[in-house]
């Protein structure tokens, strides 16, 4: 396609974030507004900044080439990432919020007064923020490329340098204004090229891409369109295992729970999360769309290792002339907006986190904010540079993995459960996150072709996250002399409205 | 001696006065002192809450949960067609969110509830 629309589309985005991050600075004064814009973000705004930070790459670009190449199984990833906010809502939402922490170590430090499980969950957040920063970077760079040619490292770079100016400049603030400015972006973006396009396939007959008779990469309609297709020999097995990882690791994602204190109470992050949910729900009906007419216009990306790129394809082959070089652009435009909200997002995550760990015993207030801002970054773009051929789907998978397996349960027990202790936390963490760290490293090295262990070894989540649950409750039942003697205090606290007067601790 | 009863006397303790010069306890005041009726003040709201969110999810295996098994149990559900498009691929890609948001909207009037009715609870005595 035409280079110059690209680059025009991601440099009208790029201005668009600096300038509404400049405006919300107006409001940024404050190491509070920095950090949780000051709590005061009303439950519309707050839900839109949510979704915006949420949809990255990956559920742009991302599920309709999985689909694509894959079938029907790969819907479930949307699914189980938009019933994760269903779970959350239920079981943490209002609770962590009324935590009044800051952060998901604070949250650990104030509910089992130790230092030793905030300095481990410190270590988590960053680890689990690295590793969902890194494929963005690097998945901008494979967009960037495919809308301009320029090289990989340069979407990565332009990604890098507009979060930082962002987050350097106004803090959680602006980046809400910004964050909530890129969910309907993306949503726009997304939605309009594909009215365009099913106008252009009813016009072609409407030939269904789950037609049996149809083969695209030797696969028929129908393997394509049946949701229980995973390779390997436990497909059942396989999909609840997924549905457990996206379920239960959404509430343990950085980048997620931080969103949740900016909230004015617990009834506010209530009603903001349900906003979410719909507003989620609204965005994953797209790309699957945009998956089935890839089948039958874009059927060579299937097996060429291109199938991401199918959502920005489809205008020029669908379209074509002008019109579909209009509509790449706006495409373009929505997939930079994905990785720029999801790399503020997990940026401001990090930095807060590194902030209180490790800089504010050296520096003061809103400069160690900036300090930890560029370390947040810069880290993980050096690994995006080092680290090219890992898998966008791959990474981000053991994300969830990861947070199922620690930060999920040490939140669900420490908000429902008085039993909990530190030394049962730390001794869950441990197990929950070496266990799928071991998974996950056996799968990038070793290439399993089916068996159970193959299966089970793939999707952890299943045995991980009932492990690190297990561990948790039994070391803490045998150091119940360790329990922290406010316990009940802050219960009071997690769980009655604010509007009744009581002491809180 | 007059032919009316004598008049009666109200006898009264000199204790009596004490209790009424203490703070009458409210139930704000059993749940700050961590009292055990306060704490069955806060226990009640915890499994109100509680036994909701359960309830919840159960709801969401029902459904949702339940859908790899139905649709390995029934593969009809992929060869058959509504609107030329495979049922089980409609319900996944476009049937779930609906549900989804229901489900959340649920469970929002009935939190809410709970702790309106704990607030009845807590302010009234």
């Amino acid at each position: 396609m035409n280079a110059a629309f690209g680059l025009v589309a991601v440099l009208l985005v790029t201005i668009a974030t600096l300038a509404i991050g400049t405006w919300g600075l107006k409001f940024s004064r404050t190491t509070s507004d920095f950090f949780v814009a000051s709590r005061s973000v009303r439950p519309g705004l707050n839900a839109s900044a949510i979704s915006g930070e949420y949809l990255s790459a990956a559920s742009f670009l991302g599920i309709a080439g999985l689909v694509l190449s894959f079938g029907a199984e790969m819907l479930w990833y949307p699914v189980g990432w938009t019933a994760g906010y269903l779970v959350l809502l239920v079981l943490v939402a209002a609770p962590l919020r009324r935590s009044g922490a800051y952060t998901l170590p604070d949250f650990a430090e104030a509910r089992l007064d130790s230092r030793a499980v905030r300095t481990l969950a410190s270590v988590m957040v960053v680890a689990i923020g690295w590793l969902y920063l890194m494929p963005q970077l690097q998945g901008a760079g494979v967009a960037l490329r495919t809308a301009t040619g320029l090289p990989d490292w340069a979407g990565g770079l332009v990604v890098a340098v507009v979060v930082l100016l962002n987050v350097l400049s106004g803090g959680m603030r602006s980046i809400t204004f910004v964050q909530a400015f890129q969910y309907w972006l993306k949503l726009t973006a997304l939605f309009v090229p594909l009215v365009f396009l099913v106008i252009v396939w009813l016009g072609d007959g409407g030939r269904s891409p789950a037609d049996p008779s149809l083969f695209v990469g030797g696969e028929s309609g129908r393997a394509w369109a049946n949701p229980i297709h995973f390779l390997g020999d436990h497909p059942l097995y396989s999909t609840y295992s997924l549905m457990i990882a996206t379920f239960l690791g959404t509430m343990g994602l950085p980048h997620v729970v931080v969103r949740f204190y900016t909230n004015p109470d617990g009834r506010a992050a209530r009603q903001t999360t349900v906003a979410v949910l719909a507003l989620l729900g609204l965005f994953y009906v797209l790309p699957p769309v945009y998956a089935g007419l890839g089948r039958l216009y874009a059927p060579d990306l299937v097996g060429s290792g291109r199938a991401d790129s199918v959502v920005l394809e489809l205008p020029a082959r669908m379209v074509g002339n002008l019109g579909g070089e209009l509509l790449t652009a706006l495409l373009t435009a929505g997939a930079f907006a994905a990785f720029l909200a999801t790399s503020s997002g997990l940026t401001i995550a990090i930095a807060g986190v590194i902030t209180q760990d490790v800089m504010s015993k050296r520096v003061e207030g809103v400069t160690a904010f900036r300090l930890s801002a560029v370390v947040a970054v810069v880290v993980p773009f050096m690994f995006a540079l080092v680290a090219r051929d890992v898998a966008v789907a791959t990474v981000v998978g053991l994300a969830f993995a990861m947070a199922a397996a620690t930060f999920c349960p040490l939140l669900l027990l420490g908000i429902w459960w008085r039993g909990l202790t530190d030394a049962g936390a730390i001794a869950g963490l441990l197990v929950g996150g070496a266990l799928t760290g071991w998974a996950v490293v056996d799968n990038l090295l070793t290439d399993r072709s089916g068996g159970w262990f193959a299966a089970l070894v793939d999707q952890p989540a299943a045995w991980t996250v009932p492990l690190a649950f297990a561990t948790m409750v039994v070391v803490s039942r045998l150091t119940r002399h360790r329990l922290p003697p406010h316990v009940s205090r802050f219960m009071v606290r997690l769980h009655t409205p604010e509007t009744v007067q009581l002491d809180r601790g | 001696m007059s032919d009316h009863p004598p008049e009666r006397v109200r006898v009264t303790s000199p204790w009596t006065e004490r209790p009424r010069l203490r703070p009458r306890t409210t139930a704000a005041s059993e749940i700050d002192a961590q009292s055990e009726v306060g704490e069955i003040y806060v226990a009640t709201l915890l499994r109100a809450q509680l036994r909701l969110a359960l309830s919840t999810l159960a709801t969401l295996g029902l459904t949702i949960g339940l859908l790899p098994l139905v649709f390995t149990l029934l593969p009809a559900l992929t060869s058959h067609r509504v609107f030329g498009m495979p049922v089980s691929w409609g319900i996944l890609a476009f049937g779930c969110y609906p549900v989804l948001v229901l489900l959340a909207l649920r469970y929002l009037r009935r939190a809410e509830r709970n702790e309106r009715a704990f607030a009845r609870v807590v302010e009234r005595s």
